[in-house]
């Protein structure tokens, strides 16, 4: 599975606001490139990143190429109860990267 | 060809009509920016933009194109009453004109994202948000993009 | 632009004043407010990738030992800043230094130069000593490469008949094509180049150069780029190690 890396804190108050920042590794081929030869270097991109909560869908971007390589998304959400925080990421040629993160809410 | 300069004349009259028959080289400048705002227009529909409420923040001279770090934060109480849905990103120049566009809510606290762009040549970049009741508020900044000095493909 | 150049032709080479030792800037300095934060994100920086991708290489058994990196090292905390050094009398950089290790101790094949698993090791070495200062020895044996070094450095190539030392000891803080001209320490290697929207190595680096004087670069792993390279980091001693940096 493509590498990612989302840094959140493992816990925080009720109500409080989170910073959550996610990287994901992948090349982000425009699809307007051409090679030496002049061909098109087709699209190969991530086009879908979805955070749930417990299940909730809490954030939602639809990426196009003009994200750079190695997507950065920095969002925010309210630490509402602990549980779980779920990361998606969908893309072209059937790329798909997931990652799981525990959060404490007292 | 009894002569040379039959030749030659029979050639460049070709030529000439060729040139005359061949289209004019695309306005790439006016193509863009009608992209640009079609695809604004998709997402307001005919409802008014206004300028306000939303920070777009990106350096004003990019040193590379690749990797333009972009924010975006709405000035919205994000409650059920009163938030941000939607924030869009677009940019004039580019091959297309679509860079992010994010779904929130008022789980999301703030309503404010932060990515990488590309941003192919000097120009506007707009970020359009949608409130949820229904009205949309935007900023635009106007960007210079460099070239980075000594390439791999040798581009003076 | 092309003024620039014509001007630069009349100035006689080797003459060109090192930089005074308290005037060296890093590149660092030298780029935006953004892209600097971008390399102090260490955390989702564009580099943090390779730094991922290198752990996992540092403790993955391999070749016929059947041994990782972390069996037999403990830290590589001060190793990258000594780096070019002499290996059973040949000058290497820290990736020959890697691969030689590999086809040594863990029986293993080389890593591939400027490939993607060099890198990240490199890379993940590399952080270990970030923040310490850049400390190449430098005695009798390496004299000669040192010089050698030196010497490629003022030397005028390509078509463009210019000399590294002529941009970036004379003319550093100036203009090249709308970018600031930096001094050329090697202190953030191997680095994430936004031009190559991935991680690289100086020697990546200074092959852009030479294509940019349009001379013929020489080939991965040639021993002018470890000479020169030994050269850079001498002349950049003292100053802290950046590695991975990030740089337009």
């Amino acid at each position: 599975m493509a590498r990612v890396i989302v840094n959140l804190p493992a816990s925080a108050k009720r109500g409080e606001i989170i910073e959550i920042r996610t990287l994901a590794g992948h090349s982000m081929e425009t699809g307007f490139r051409r090679t030496q030869l002049g061909e098109l270097v087709p699209r190969d991109i991530i086009n879908r990143f979805v955070c749930t909560y417990n299940g909730a869908e809490v954030f939602r971007a639809d990426l196009h190429p003009a994200i750079a390589a190695n997507p950065l998304i920095v969002f925010t959400t309210v630490a509402t109860e602990s549980g779980t925080l779920e990361f998606r990421w969908t893309g072209d040629n059937g790329f798909s990267a997931t990652h799981t993160a525990s959060i404490s809410v007292v | 060809m009894r002569t040379r300069r039959q030749f030659l004349v029979l050639t460049g009259g070709l030529l000439a009509s060729a040139a005359g028959q061949a289209q004019l080289p695309p306005n790439l400048a006016a193509l863009r920016k009608a992209a640009l705002n079609e695809a604004v227009r998709k997402v307001t529909g005919d409802a008014q933009l206004r300028r306000g409420r939303v920070k777009l923040d990106l350096p004003p001279l990019i040193e590379n194109g690749n990797a333009v770090p972009l924010a975006v934060r709405v000035d919205s109480p994000m409650t059920e009453a009163d938030h941000v849905r939607a924030i869009h990103v677009f940019t004039e120049k580019n091959p297309q004109p679509n860079v992010i566009g994010i779904q929130l809510g008022p789980r999301a606290g703030r309503a404010s994202v932060t990515t990488r762009a590309r941003i192919a040549d000097t120009g506007t970049v707009i970020a359009v948000a949608q409130m949820s009741d229904g009205s949309f508020w935007s900023d635009s900044v106007e960007v210079v993009v460099t070239l980075s000095a000594c390439l791999e493909d040798g581009l003076i | 632009m092309r003024i620039v150049f014509f001007v630069l032709a009349f100035f006689p080479p080797a003459l060109s004043a090192e930089i005074p030792l308290a005037e060296r800037r890093s590149g660092y300095e030298f780029m935006s407010r953004e892209t600097r934060a971008m390399q102090d994100d260490e955390a989702t920086g564009p580099a943090a990738l390779w730094l991922l991708d290198g752990e996992a290489l540092w403790v993955r058994q391999a070749g016929e030992s059947a041994r990782s990196c972390a069996d037999c090292h403990k830290d590589m905390k001060g190793v990258a800043v000594r780096y070019p050094a002499v290996h059973s009398s040949r000058l290497v950089n820290l990736d020959q230094r890697i691969n030689i290790c590999r086809l040594e101790q863990q029986k293993a094949p080389a890593l591939q130069l400027e490939g993607r698993e060099l890198l990240a090791l490199s890379a993940y070495v590399g952080r270990q000593s970030r923040g310490m200062p850049i400390e190449v020895p430098v005695d009798a044996k390496t004299r000669p490469h040192l010089d050698a070094g030196r010497a490629a450095f003022q030397r005028r190539q390509g078509q463009l008949n210019l000399s590294c030392a002529q941009c970036h000891d004379r003319h550093w803080g100036g203009s090249l094509a709308g970018n600031p001209i930096p001094q050329a320490h090697p202190t953030g290697y191997p680095l994430y180049r936004l031009e190559w929207q991935s991680l690289g190595s100086l020697q990546r680096r200074l092959r852009n150069c030479m294509i940019g004087v349009r001379a013929e670069p020489y080939a991965y792993g040639a021993p002018e780029y470890v000479e020169l390279e030994y050269f850079l980091m001498w002349r950049a001693r003292g100053m802290k190690l950046e590695t991975p940096a990030v740089r337009p």
